[in-house]
């Protein structure tokens, strides 16, 4: 099963972290500190895995991948296979950028709720769910379609107005 | 136009709720210089997030987004407690935004056990019983986060019931969630386990997919009770890899790898020692290994797993060389996560067929030798896995180096208890052992167990065995000048140093090679230069004792140098008892005539038996004295009332508690008065009691207390009460002293088994010598790796001749080398493990010599039809190129209109496009989101083996089949 997944940019500041098993607020910060120090000396060019127990736990392994700013990282455990965390990582960031068109890190830091409600349709308590970004991305629309009609007295002055001030 | 679309991503922004606030908390945190100024700015928005939350009248839309500003400064590591309540409150919300953030919220604060969740179960069934299926799945979200087991038959029957949905997502989640409930309590769900085999047939293979998640813990759980499923599976794998799955369903044109990789695992589980079951997977397996694409990342990793199949299940030659051909692919691969798959492939494959091995060296050595951390600890593990005693020096040098250079402790400790188990298993020599121990010792002592330790002193202590002497003392000379040199060195670990004091007080004069005064001077400098560990100062005195005593009992003048004499009168004055124990006794044995010390503490004395007199016999005297003074006469333990388990304080302080609080019989009089004091002084110094086999044990002094709190014990009547009160400060009393006394000893007391030592010893001997010189003829190689090479593999890189001898001859010498230690290096309880450890090599190594011809070459028809994916795979290419470029197009405007937007961008260098970073990888084909909608169901026949049928018939009347055929999988179970 999958324990975490994180996302941090190159600095290490997180930008999305989600556990599949509670851990108090400071377990999460120190895993945070300490999966961004084994990634930040990484050399480029290597292996994407890492070996995670020494902070996870017994049978923990880690797969990141470095897209621009930011890691992508998958916590989990020896039922599921390193190459296709490595996919389901892709499946996640191309999600990501079909929702967000050309997705950067400022969509994922405005879009807190948003990229959880993604990550919840492709993962589900720790599980594998949906693997392919086309249904995932209209599981969101239908979800976005229903927030927009249940929010629709709210949002339309606010757009027009932010209309006008242009 | 440009600036429209800048404008609609502002808006997109803002309408999700986000205000200029939360933007300009992002941007000043981006802002921040020192993690102070940023902890200050997010002190200040909890302020503020505090006061606006407690608010009545804050509108619910600003709560939404004051919720998820909480959520961010939770992430950034602060407490966000304060809003807990108003998340739980969100959640009964009922416009769906509102609901699921609330949901969010909770997910992300709570703990399954936290005091708030009882609010929300009652929220969460009713949300499940919702008809807007999106309420019911954002339920279901929470319900796998939230519920614990307690909380699990509140929602269980709501979840069975969405079992069967009409909606297939709702479906899929209620699965998972119910696979949740098995995680967290499996005894709540056990009565619902059929309906995981019930989804399995699900119409929509998404569902099917998902009960794959829980039907594999199950598996793993209990195999034997899905053996049924067996054929099921391999059907539904082999429908799935031959496309029979709608195309939604392709991944990178590989048809459902996901679902794919789950069966080969749930597969490999089932098959595990299953020759039956085992053989209906053989086909389907070569099928997939033939097939699968191994030009892409998921094509691999179904590739990875079908090996780890074919070396869980019942062995089959066929299959165990196509293996061994991916495995070399692998390899040979440039890319480092092949490389690593590679490596623990081959390190699967390896207890099977150890040839495969052989076919690699060099891309194994290449690995060991990789920059990359990962690879380099996977190729240990698998060399840890090939080890025999022909190449264990090379693996643990190796090992060992690497351990010197990494400094992350947790894997230090791994692989120094790696190096140990091996060393102890696989050792050539004796010396060599020693050798290796000493540089674990030297660069993860206080990382080690201190049971190594022992197990090494006790080496040193027993050697060869008892004929062969000469090789003993040799063996503890080379001890002893390796520790000689080595404690020059700073700061050593503490286990290491009692165990140099050790050796170096039992065997450092043994030889007559140094002189006691060198031996104590070294001594005392280790005890003064880690004046602050007591545990080696202690070590140390009685090194220095031992020292004292051989050269008395050798009718030789002691003179203790003055820096000895320093130290031990710090140490008599030292606030530590046990040093001072010490010290008094060293000057007590100095007094001492030579006789008496000799009898006291006699030369290489460790190995043998301290015969320890249970019964106290030598105090019956005593006692029968003190009983005619009028003494109590001893009452055993079990006999006693108001006296717990002398043996465990605490507990018996419990029981007391327990059993009665209270006392209430008077105390008895004292029967006769005595003299309180004489007995127990005649017993505190040990040269009055002269029983032989106790006073070998005086050079520890555990005995002597133990039997004066004895002496002490009987004479007690007077004073007080002692029974429980005692405890604090003395050793147990009563029944415990014989054993704590012999307890101590248990390092040395093992009585020495001479057959078995005999026989180790010589096939050590014997085993050295060959392996030694079977490498001999093969080191003549001159490039450093092919040398490394042929010591890790016992063969040159012509694997073919060698290949059969090297079966051979770690068979053999893997017993030898068991036998041997067994006998001479580690406590017998121990070799017998590892001699379990270690099965002897399956007999199915008929395949060597056919392995070495590589794959057929024969005319795939798979790999022709690969030619027809690559026209896509180029189409897709090129989108994507098409779609960098226009990425990057709007990027370039983005960044213009920031430039001159109102507010800056915090986060540095965040524009590059993330897409580009894909485009290596194959974007998935666009054709395929054609046709996404499943089919409606039905039309096919009543079970899988009419609609393959069926399906064959669509295929030879030249029909291209449909690719949808969901009902493929249902009745497949009846």
């Amino acid at each position: 099963m999958i324990k975490a997944v994180l996302v941090m940019n190159t600095q290490g500041k997180p930008r999305l972290a989600k556990f599949y098993e509670f851990q108090p607020v400071e377990q999460q910060q120190e895993a945070i500190r300490n999966v961004f120090s084994v990634l930040c000396t990484r050399p480029e060019h290597v292996s994407n895995f890492v070996d995670a127990e020494s902070f996870f736990g017994p049978d923990s392994r880690l797969v990141y991948k470095h897209f621009a700013t930011l890691y992508f990282v998958f916590i989990f455990d020896s039922s599921e296979n390193e190459l296709a965390m490595l996919d389901l990582i892709q499946v996640f960031v191309e999600t990501l950028d079909k929702c967000f068109r050309n997705v950067c890190e400022l969509d994922i830091v405005f879009n807190y709720s948003k990229m959880h409600t993604i990550l919840d349709e492709i993962i589900l308590g720790g599980q594998v769910l949906e693997t392919s970004s086309t249904e995932v991305m209209r599981a969101i629309e239908e979800i976005a379609r229903l927030d927009a009609a249940s929010n629709a007295i709210n949002l339309v002055p606010k757009s027009v107005s932010g209309w006008r001030s242009r | 136009m440009e600036q429209l679309k800048t404008l609609g991503r502002e808006l997109a922004m803002g309408s999700h709720g986000q205000s200029k606030e939360f933007l300009d908390l992002i941007k000043s945190i981006g802002e921040a210089r020192s993690k102070a100024e940023e902890d200050r700015i997010v002190l200040r928005e909890i302020e503020t997030l505090k006061r606006r939350i407690n608010d009545a009248d804050t509108p619910k839309r600003k709560m939404k987004e004051y919720i998820i500003r909480l959520l961010y400064v939770e992430m950034l590591g602060h407490d966000a407690s304060f809003g807990y309540i108003h998340a739980v409150k969100m959640t009964h919300d009922d416009a769906l935004l509102l609901k699921r953030t609330g949901y969010l919220a909770v997910t992300l604060f709570l703990s399954d056990d936290h005091d708030l969740i009882i609010l929300i179960v009652n929220t969460i069934q009713k949300d499940l019983a919702s008809d807007n299926y999106l309420v019911v799945c954002a339920a279901l979200n929470a319900v796998c986060r939230l519920i614990n087991e307690e909380t699990i038959p509140a929602v269980l029957p709501r979840v069975v019931d969405l079992l069967n949905h009409s909606k297939d997502a709702v479906r899929k989640k209620a699965v998972m969630a119910l696979h949740r409930f098995y995680q967290k309590s499996p005894s709540s769900v056990s009565h619902l386990l059929s309906n995981f085999r019930k989804r399995l047939c699900d119409n929509d293979p998404g569902v099917m997919g998902a009960s794959l998640c829980p039907l594999f813990n199950l598996v793993s759980d209990d195999a034997n009770s899905y053996k049924d499923l067996v054929v099921s599976f391999v059907n539904i794998l082999k429908q799935v890899a031959e496309h029979r799955l709608p195309k939604t369903y392709d991944y990178h044109q590989m048809p459902a790898p996901f679902i794919q990789i789950k069966m080969l695992k749930i597969l490999a589980l089932l098959g595990s020692g299953d020759k039956q079951a085992s053989g209906h997977m053989y086909t389907v397996l070569g099928d997939i290994i033939r097939k699968s694409d191994s030009m892409t990342n998921i094509g691999n990793a179904v590739l990875y797993e079908c090996i780890c199949c074919v070396a869980s299940i019942y062995p089959n030659s066929k299959l165990l060389e196509a293996a061994a051909d991916v495995i070399a692919k692998f390899l040979k691969s440039d890319s480092h996560n092949l490389k690593y798959m590679g490596i623990d492939a081959l390190g699967r494959l390896i207890k099977l067929s150890p040839h495969i091995a052989e076919q690699h060296q060099l891309a194994v050595i290449d690995c060991l030798e990789d920059p990359d951390d990962s690879l380099k600890r996977k190729t240990f593990e698998l060399l840890y896995k090939m080890t025999k005693s022909s190449n264990v020096e090379v693996i643990v040098d190796r090992m060992i180096d690497y351990m010197i250079s990494i400094s992350d402790d947790h894997y230090k400790t791994y692989i120094a208890s790696r190096c140990v188990e091996l060393a102890e298993q696989f050792a050539p020599s004796n010396h060599w052992f020693i050798q290796t121990m000493n540089k674990v010792f030297e660069h993860a002592g206080d990382l080690v167990n201190i049971k190594v330790a022992d197990n090494l002193m006790r080496l040193i202590a027993e050697g060869f065995g008892e004929d062969d002497d000469a090789a003993d003392s040799q063996l503890r000379s080379s001890a002893v000048e390796s520790y000689l040199r080595i404690i020059g060195e700073p700061k050593l670990p503490s286990v290491f140093l009692q165990l140099i004091c050790w050796v170096l007080g039992e065997y450092g004069t043994a030889d007559g090679k140094y002189s006691a005064s060198y031996i104590s001077g070294k001594l005392c400098d280790i005890a003064e230069a880690y004046s602050n560990d007591e545990n080696v100062k202690a070590y140390a005195i009685s090194a220095l004792m031992k020292i004292y005593a051989f050269e008395v009992a050798a009718r030789r003048k002691v003179d203790i140098l003055p820096e000895c004499q320093s130290l031990i009168e710090d140490l008599l004055a030292s606030n530590s008892t046990d040093l001072q124990q010490r010290a008094y006794e060293l000057q007590a044995l100095i007094g001492l005539g030579a006789e008496a010390v000799e009898t006291i503490m006699p030369r290489d004395a460790s190995c043998e038996d301290i015969e320890v007199d249970k019964n106290l016999s030598f105090l019956n005297e005593y006692v029968q004295q003190s009983l005619e003074r009028g003494a109590r006469s001893y009452i055993p333990e079990d006999e006693r009332t108001g006296m717990g388990n002398m043996n465990n304080f605490r507990s018996q302080d419990h029981n007391e508690s327990l059993q009665h609080g209270l006392r209430f019989e008077a105390y008895e009089v004292p029967k006769a008065p005595m003299q309180p004091k004489a007995a127990p002084v005649s017993f505190a110094s040990s040269s009055d009691i002269v029983p032989v086999p106790e006073a070998l044990s005086s050079r520890e002094t555990h005995h002597i207390s133990s039997v004066g709190s004895i002496s002490e014990a009987g004479s007690s009547e007077l004073k007080l009460r002692l029974d429980g009160v005692q405890k604090k400060w003395g050793r147990p009393t009563y029944s415990s002293s014989a054993s704590s006394a012999s307890d101590s000893y248990s390092t040395s007391q093992k009585p020495t088994n001479g057959a078995t030592q005999v026989d180790g010893a010589t096939a050590v001997n014997s085993k050295v010598r060959d392996s030694y010189d079977s490498r001999k003829t093969q080191v003549d190689i001159t490039p450093e790796k092919q040398k490394l090479a042929a010591s890790l593999f016992g063969g040159s890189t012509k694997p073919e001749k060698r290949s059969s001898t090297s079966h051979k001859v770690p068979k053999s010498n893997a017993a030898d080398g068991a036998q041997g230690s067994k006998a001479a290096v580690v406590p017998n309880e121990v070799a017998v493990e590892k001699t379990i450890h270690q099965p002897p090599p399956p007999d199915l190594l008929d395949l060597g010599e056919s392995a070495v011809t590589t794959a057929p070459s024969s005319v795939d028809p798979f790999q022709q039809l690969e030619g027809l994916y690559d026209p896509s795979i180029s189409s897709g290419i090129a989108d994507n190129v098409g779609a960098t470029t226009n990425a990057t197009d709007i990027m370039g405007l983005y960044s213009e209109s920031t430039g001159s937007g109102s507010y800056s961008i915090p986060v540095s260098g965040n524009n590059a496009n993330l897409l580009s970073e894909l485009s290596n990888a194959p974007v998935k084909a666009t054709s395929g989101e054609t046709i996404t909608t499943p089919l409606p169901q039905s039309i096919k026949g009543p079970n899988a083996k009419d609609s393959l049928d069926k399906d064959a018939l669509v295929r030879q009347m030249g029909v291209n089949p449909s690719s949808q055929n969901p009902n493929l999988f249902s009745d497949l179970l009846g």
